[in-house]
């Protein structure tokens, strides 16, 4: 398989700004900036049919082609490098890997855009792949990739890293957009949406970091050679898996998007760590429902992963064995979006303490039947919230109703953890 | 400061920068940081208590934060804080008498391929034992 993201795979050391010139790097740029308009780029993206790597999946391109071309005023690329879905950490293995891509990706997005500063929103916990990053837009800018007139056209683009100090509702590109600013980081109401007012009030398109990573391959070698690394038909390009929990071998890795979820863990993963056998996984952080070995078969894509009740997410794989409660874990999940929630809106700031308070309740052998209807109505009823992280903390409360009811109930019905854990 | 579009948008920074002065945000260092943004006290109060990573209280010199979230939890992060609070005497959440360690669970640090894990400073570590993460305290202690 030809490889975008990562030069070694897995990624075990850091690549160097002058192998990533030698590798081809900021050849795309310079095809671009030579021979291309920015819709041109554009074209390319839309074509290619990448699709936003930070979880929800949404075209790229066509999320570029919703900013207006006629306002005045500057335009604001952001990278969304807020990585705190639990179960995921593959935009620190890629920035550490090879920080070159992402500043390669952000000028040609910059470009397509007609932005001329852009923002990189790092999370805490990741000052060493700032400290990468930095060093790489240091490096570009001296081989003048960077900066004014790059190339010696008429572009110009300036890089700041921004770096947080820990919250996951960052990671909400409307909230993200108040943290840029310096404002309390609670989300703001769509419409207007981002692309038209973003941050400082100006159109701003805010991307993932592999998403844009994935940039300068598109344009270097066109949509179709991007659209036939996928391991199906319906797919495009490859994806990061990043894998944690009880494999033998927890990494991140680049394979063609659409690869089954089995193969996935027993080719790339060497399977489950001795002792252990599959019970379920979520496939895509800790918003997104549980897969089973029913799912084993699964094409980990977005679409093929929605039709089998999930969402592809990030490609979080944490995978549990049969040692795993599943009430304990989803409980996990939940008492992480109770503490992460921003507090702005009341089904959230007040919703999920309860969730989190009945399964608290259930794990401990103090459930009861009707402790089900009230955990399924909030499944609907915390869709409600203002933004979209009360209904992804629902995410593996859903999964855990419909996958495992009778662990549930077990639960319930004994009074006690049947797993022994409490 | 200087690079900032809006004064604001160096809030984070700022905190952080007087953190590291201080050890922890001080009522003089949200005055402090309010002078340098333009801001009221008040508006830096709500930037410093929305960020789990801006300490509001004192700390000792050395702050561990152990991941919780669900990877490191599904590979004993639960025992590992369990032990941590045995061997420094707190709960997590707390100071050493000492002053010398803060032990506080935290959301995921991104590094689930390596849990359960913990960061000190600007640092990573996992996977990490019982042991490894007494260690790794005891090393950072002796750094101070």
């Amino acid at each position: 398989m030809d490889a975008i993201l990562f030069k070694y795979n897995p990624p075990d050391r850091a690549v160097t700004f002058d192998e990533y010139l030698a590798d081809g790097g900021f050849q795309a740029m310079k095809k671009a900036l030579a021979g291309m308009s920015p819709n041109d780029v554009q074209q390319a993206v839309i074509d290619s049919g990448l699709r936003g790597r930070g979880g929800a999946g949404f075209p790229t391109g066509r999320k570029w082609s919703f900013v207006p071309r006629n306002l005045p005023g500057p335009r604001y690329l952001i990278c969304n490098s807020d990585e705190m879905e639990p179960g995921t950490y593959k935009d620190r293995v890629l920035l550490e890997h090879n920080p070159h891509l992402l500043v390669e990706g952000m000028a040609l997005t910059s470009f397509a855009l007609g932005v001329e500063r852009a923002f990189i929103f790092i999370r805490r916990g990741y000052e060493q792949a700032a400290l990468k990053l930095r060093s790489a837009i240091a490096e570009a800018h001296k081989a003048g990739f960077l900066g004014s007139a790059i190339c010696g056209s008429g572009f110009c683009l300036e890089l700041d890293v921004h770096l947080s100090a820990g919250r996951y509702i960052c990671g909400e590109e409307t909230a993200l957009m108040n943290a840029l600013e310096g404002i309390r980081a609670n989300p703001r109401v769509k419409p207007p949406f981002p692309a038209v007012k973003g941050l400082w009030g100006q159109p701003t398109v805010v991307n993932n970091v592999e998403t844009l990573a994935n940039i300068p391959a598109i344009v270097a070698n066109g949509p179709a050679w991007f659209k036939a690394l996928a391991a199906t038909p319906e797919g495009s390009g490859t994806k990061l898996f990043c894998v944690s929990g009880h494999v033998r071998d927890p990494i991140c890795l680049e394979l063609p998007i659409g690869i089954p979820l089995g193969e996935i863990i027993d080719t790339h993963c060497g399977g489950m760590r001795p002792g252990s056998s599959f019970k379920a996984c979520i496939p895509g952080g800790a918003s997104t429902p549980y897969l089973t070995k029913e799912h084993w078969a699964v094409a980990m894509d977005f679409d093929p992963v929605a039709k089998a009740g999930s969402r592809l997410g990030t490609g979080g794989v944490v995978v549990f064995d049969q040692t795993t409660c599943m009430v304990a874990a989803t409980l996990n999940l939940v008492r992480f979006f109770a503490r992460e929630s921003c507090g702005w809106c009341t089904p959230c700031r007040e919703g999920l303490p309860f969730v989190q308070h009945i399964l608290e309740r259930i794990e401990a052998g103090r459930g009861e039947a009707s402790d089900i209807d009230i955990l399924k109505e909030h499944v609907q009823k915390l869709n409600y919230a203002f933004c979209a992280l009360a209904p992804g903390a629902m995410g593996p409360v859903e999964g855990l109703l419909r996958l495992f009811e009778d662990e549930v109930r077990e639960h319930i019905t004994g009074g006690k953890c049947p797993l022994g854990k409490h | 400061m200087a690079h900032a579009i809006t004064p604001r948008e160096a809030a984070v920074d700022v905190m952080k920068g007087l953190q590291r002065q201080y050890g922890w945000l001080t009522d003089e260092a949200v005055a402090e940081a309010a002078l340098l943004l333009g801001l009221s006290p008040l508006q830096v109060e709500e930037l410093a208590t929305f960020y789990e990573m801006i300490y509001r209280r004192p700390v000792g010199r050395v702050v561990v934060h152990v991941c919780d979230s669900i990877s490191c939890w599904a590979m004993g992060s639960e025992t590992l804080m369990r032990h941590l609070e045995q061997r420094l005497g707190i709960a997590a959440g707390a100071t050493t008498a000492d002053n010398a360690v803060t032990l506080l669970p935290c959301c995921c640090l991104g590094n689930c391929g390596n849990g359960p894990a913990l960061m000190i400073g600007d640092r990573l570590f996992g996977p990490v034992s019982p042991e490894q993460a007494a260690a790794i305290i005891a090393d950072h202690l002796e750094a101070r």
